[in-house]
């Protein structure tokens, strides 16, 4: 019976665009394998890992407990702290900042591009993708030199009276932004390129011409037009940022710790494999809990054709 | 509105010294061969592009620097430009609220404006769920709910299949005779401007060359570009050789037409030419040319014939069937011969002098006027 239902439907004549359901599997299948072995059974023992115990010397040892969990709450050995609730606080509030800061800085460097001639937009488009290629620790070291006693931006904060004579500019919350901004902005940009530049001119210019000023235009036009190069751009800039520990390392000092930096904490120093798993998983449901806000708020509309 | 401007795009001088007056409430059509900077005007008078010189004027009020958002003008964009994530009522409702009017203001107009293009059943639609037709109604109706001064409309018909634009026309103009708006409509489709324009403006290469009626621009034509561009005169080479009296290829012609100088062009439309003498009685032999028909096309409405010397067309009823080689008689009426300037260059001047007599030579009795 189940073999008439399948002659059945495959008698049918079939559309010639659609792929034939089989072979699109199999072409799938490498990045299908790929995805289960390196991402699903990895998350899932970091699952039963956050459940297991630390041993004595720092090993893995597979007794069951939840006393992750109590930690995660904020109870420590020394009873309850907002430590590290405060510490989650901050990277959701780092990560939300440093995109939103993308999201300005990308906005009109993005349409500027896109209003140029095609061969001096690659020119543009290369000065934003060769920081790309820099490492991120080379970065932030770089934002140590510029930010540093003897520079301009430090002599000129201390001659207005914002810090000491002969402080630097870092560690602190400006040495972070700036670091967190230089890395992702390229990932804000790139994806918001791709919609800005598939922006009808004559759609803003029809808004124009039906009385918004520019601001209306930008906030009825330009960015429902553009959303869904902004949400990839969102989710790239977020996600990472959430996550990030060598800017804050290098440039933020003790009091900006992030959750991030805490990770890191726990498989290298700590040697506290389990606590650094259940870590892991709290940034990845806090991420998972961001990014849901942010399609509930920004629903797909339709789109142009 | 008046518009008296100049542009330039880097070193490509668009519009030069273009001025145009169009009374209020007139459809006036902009008619041009694509690249006469007839857009660009349309831009300027929208308030999209900055003249480099000159003033454009609505109601008696100068508006040249007035940006586009604050001008009492609206436009309908060749490709629409709908906004694709808005729905068609939350487009036709874009510019009122953008003014910030009162919503329940906002939605009565709307509703009138759907039902008056007939868009009733279409508000929730988006635009790519739209006909070209459709699409076209609401870019309409999503400018003329501002009430605007001015309506320009950018080639509107281009984007249509060509069986939809007949009736779209009669349809627009129907529209334009409810209200009471101004329409400026750029088209390069001569059948278009002349139908639709109660008032005819005719650019090239960035100049104004000739404004009027169509009747006007079309049975007066200015220079020799007019009398050629719109569907194509016979233009026939003349020197003046007494009151009134022209030598011509064809022989000497008599023109009503009263100008000072003493040689240019004697043109006159191919309808115009009258066929056969039977067809109207020859007063004194006066304007009557024999000549030899080379090529007849049979067009159903009527009959296309190119004859020699000339060659000269003549379209006529289809109730004539001449065949190649037949001899026929032209009578050209002499109110219908429009007298144009020129030649304005050295080789018109020398075409002039030296093509008429060896054709003359060549049909003998085509000279000779008919007894």
């Amino acid at each position: 019976m189940e073999l008439s239902a399948f002659a059945a439907t495959t008698a049918k004549p079939r559309p010639q665009s659609r792929p034939d359901r089989l072979g699109s599997l199999l072409l799938a299948g490498p990045g299908l394998l790929w995805l289960t072995l390196l991402m699903a059974i990895p998350c899932l023992s970091l699952v039963a890992m956050a459940l297991a115990t630390r041993g004595q010397y720092g090993e893995v040892s597979w007794t069951f407990t939840l006393d992750n969990l109590k930690r995660l709450a904020g109870f420590g050995l020394f009873g309850w702290t907002p430590d590290l609730g405060l510490i989650l606080l901050r990277s959701l509030l780092v990560a939300a900042i440093t995109t939103l800061l993308c999201v300005a800085l990308a906005y009109p460097l993005t349409f500027h591009i896109a209003s140029r001639r095609p061969s001096v937009r690659v020119f543009w488009l290369i000065l934003i993708i060769v920081p790309f290629w820099t490492n991120v620790v080379v970065r932030a070291y770089g934002w140590l030199l510029i930010l540093a006693p003897q520079m301009p931006p430090a002599r000129l904060a201390a001659y207005l009276g914002l810090i000491p004579e002969g402080a630097a500019l870092y560690p602190g919350s400006l040495a972070v932004y700036l670091g967190m901004t230089t890395t992702f902005l390229p990932f804000m940009a790139l994806p918001l390129y791709a919609s800005v530049e598939r922006l009808d001119p004559a759609i803003i210019e029809a808004a124009r011409d039906l009385y918004a000023n520019s601001l209306l235009i930008f906030w009825k036009v330009a960015l429902p037009q553009t959303r869904p190069g902004l949400t990839v751009g969102v989710i790239m800039t977020f996600v990472p940022a959430m996550a990030m520990f060598v800017v804050t390392d290098i440039l933020g000092g003790a009091k900006n710790m992030l959750i991030g930096n805490l990770i890191q904490q726990q498989f290298s120093q700590a040697r506290d494999w389990p606590f650094g798993a259940t870590l892991s998983l709290a940034l990845m449901f806090l991420t998972l809990l961001s990014l849901t806000f942010w399609r509930l708020r920004n629903p797909d509309k339709r789109e142009s054709s | 509105m008046v518009a008296q401007v100049n542009k330039s795009f880097g070193n490509h001088h668009v519009l030069k010294d273009v001025s145009i007056a169009v009374p209020q409430g007139e459809f006036c059509t902009l008619l041009g061969p694509s690249g006469c900077g007839k857009t660009t005007l349309l831009r300027l008078v929208a308030g999209l592009e900055l003249p480099d010189s000159g003033n454009i004027c609505l109601g008696g009020q100068d508006v040249t620097t007035l940006p586009a958002n604050k001008r009492q003008v609206n436009t309908v964009f060749q490709s629409y430009a709908l906004f694709p994530h808005l729905n068609v009522i939350e487009n036709i409702s874009f510019g009122l609220k953008a003014r910030h009017l009162e919503s329940r203001f906002i939605t009565a107009k709307v509703k009138r404006m759907l039902e008056m293009l007939d868009l009733g059943e279409l508000g929730k639609r988006f635009p790519n769920q739209l006909s070209g037709g459709q699409k076209q109604r609401v870019a309409l109706a999503r400018a003329l709910v501002n009430e605007p001064r001015v309506l320009l409309l950018d080639e509107p018909m281009s984007a249509l299949d060509p069986h939809l634009r007949t009736q779209v026309q009669t349809e627009l103009l129907e529209l334009h005779r409810q209200i009471e708006t101004t329409f400026v409509m750029v088209t390069h489709d001569q059948g278009e401007a002349m139908f639709m324009g109660g008032y005819l403006a005719v650019m090239k290469d960035g100049q104004m060359i000739q404004m009027g009626s169509p009747r006007e621009v079309y049975s007066r034509p200015k220079n020799k570009f007019m009398a050629e561009f719109l569907w194509g005169a016979n233009i026939l080479p003349a020197t003046r050789c007494g009151d009134k009296r022209w030598d011509t290829p064809v022989g000497q012609l008599e023109s009503t037409d009263q100008v000072p100088w003493p040689r240019g062009y004697l043109a006159i439309r191919p309808e115009l030419i009258v066929l056969g003498p039977s067809q109207l009685e020859n007063r004194a032999g006066v304007n009557s040319v024999q000549a030899l028909v080379q090529r007849a096309i049979y067009r159903g409405p009527s009959v296309e014939l190119t004859l020699t010397p000339g060659p000269l067309k003549v379209v006529t009823s289809p109730r004539f069937n001449p065949q190649p080689g037949d001899a026929v008689s032209l009578l050209f009426p002499s109110d219908d011969l429009v007298a144009l300037e020129g030649p304005t260059g050295p080789d018109e001047l020398a075409a002039l002098t030296t093509a008429p007599p060896p054709r003359q030579n060549e049909f003998p009795a085509l000279t000779e006027r008919a007894a």
